[in-house]
């Protein structure tokens, strides 16, 4: 196809786009004003029925739990696959080469970047914890915080302080901080059938709503994630870069 | 609409453009960040800082990670391999 064709097809498929774009965004409801009860009911379903201030953390691990439990265990699966699949590639010979061009790297990370990893490490762990304890509360939960406390180990590898993070990420720990946080979740689940009345049931007392322990299993079921994700995506980032210096050591 | 939620989806519109007329995949990367954060910002603007959250974490944080990373891993077969070719020469 000639350059003229093809920037003709390409500014005629823009502009087809465009008008359907205008004229989807002309059709939606104005901000702040949808339509269904969904938007006024969530929150004080939230609010009476389980303590919960912040909406979509009590969406997520009550009304719909049963959803967020199977996203959970897709990333419990992907981590494993993850894990799987990188970790077939290595044998001890690579992994002591890895570890000595791991030596090598550090000298070579500049002494800006590992003062500003080092600097931000504890107020972003900090952060994450946070999020995470306060997701039936404020906005955040379990995902978010685990993110970030995942983001906080990855600034010490940043920093250059590879020693450390093989203190703080030892695998076998992060495994089984993994698995622990899925079944958590299962059993809490489960929970819900033993004491209650189906499975995800609340059984456990509300408290005062606005309080950090209030919301029944909510905020149980939010560390549980939180743990879930931090261990996850340590796994998946600390698999990826390893590989990176599977390869680096070849030189 | 107020005045922010103009500003804020204005941003996303040129960090967005900013991204797909960047050639170079790792400025790219970090481009792509620069859309995510402000995508953030919008969403703060239209009262959802739930989903603001999410996606700092996972535009700001996870995406930009595994881009480098997996640039860095090409990049470094791309070196290996043409050291190969050289030494059979």
């Amino acid at each position: 196809m000639s350059r003229r064709a093809r920037l003709v097809l390409g500014l005629g498929s823009l502009a087809a786009l465009a008008v359907l774009a205008v004229w989807a965004v002309g059709g939606l409801p104005d901000v702040g004003h949808p339509r269904g009860p969904y938007a006024d009911l969530a929150p004080r379903i939230m609010l009476d029925e389980r303590h919960v201030t912040n909406t979509v953390t009590g969406v997520t691990f009550d009304l719909r739990g049963f959803d967020t439990l199977g996203e959970e265990l897709i990333l419990f699966v992907a981590a494993l696959g993850a894990a799987v699949l990188l970790r077939a590639q290595r044998d001890e010979r690579a992994e002591e080469e890895a570890a000595a061009a791991e030596e090598r790297r550090g000298p070579e990370t500049t002494d800006a970047l590992r003062a500003l990893g080092a600097v931000l490490v504890g107020p972003v762990l900090l952060l994450g914890v946070y999020v995470v304890a306060h997701g039936a509360l404020t906005p955040g939960g379990g995902f978010q915080g685990g993110v970030l406390l995942a983001g906080a180990l990855l600034l010490v590898y940043a920093a250059g302080q590879v020693a450390a993070v093989q203190r703080v990420r030892p695998v076998a720990f992060v495994e089984v901080a993994d698995a622990v946080g899925a079944a958590s979740y299962v059993l809490l689940a489960v929970g819900g059938l033993v004491f209650g009345v189906a499975a995800m049931d609340n059984f456990l007392p509300l408290g005062t709503a606005g309080s950090l322990l209030s919301g029944g299993i909510v905020p149980v079921l939010s560390v549980a994630v939180g743990v879930e994700v931090t261990a996850a995506v340590t796994l998946i980032l600390s698999e990826f870069v390893d590989q990176m210096m599977l390869r680096g050591s070849d030189r | 609409m107020s005045a922010l939620q103009t500003v804020c989806l204005l941003a996303v519109a040129v960090a967005g453009t900013a991204t797909v007329l960047t050639r170079d995949p790792l400025r790219q990367a970090v481009a792509s960040g620069g859309l995510g954060l402000s995508l953030a910002v919008l969403f703060l603007a239209f009262g959802a800082p739930d989903v603001a959250l999410s996606q700092i974490v996972v535009a700001g944080v996870a995406v930009p990670v595994m881009v480098l990373l997996t640039l860095a891993k090409i990049r470094t077969d791309e070196r290996a391999g043409a050291r190969g070719e050289g030494e059979e020469q």
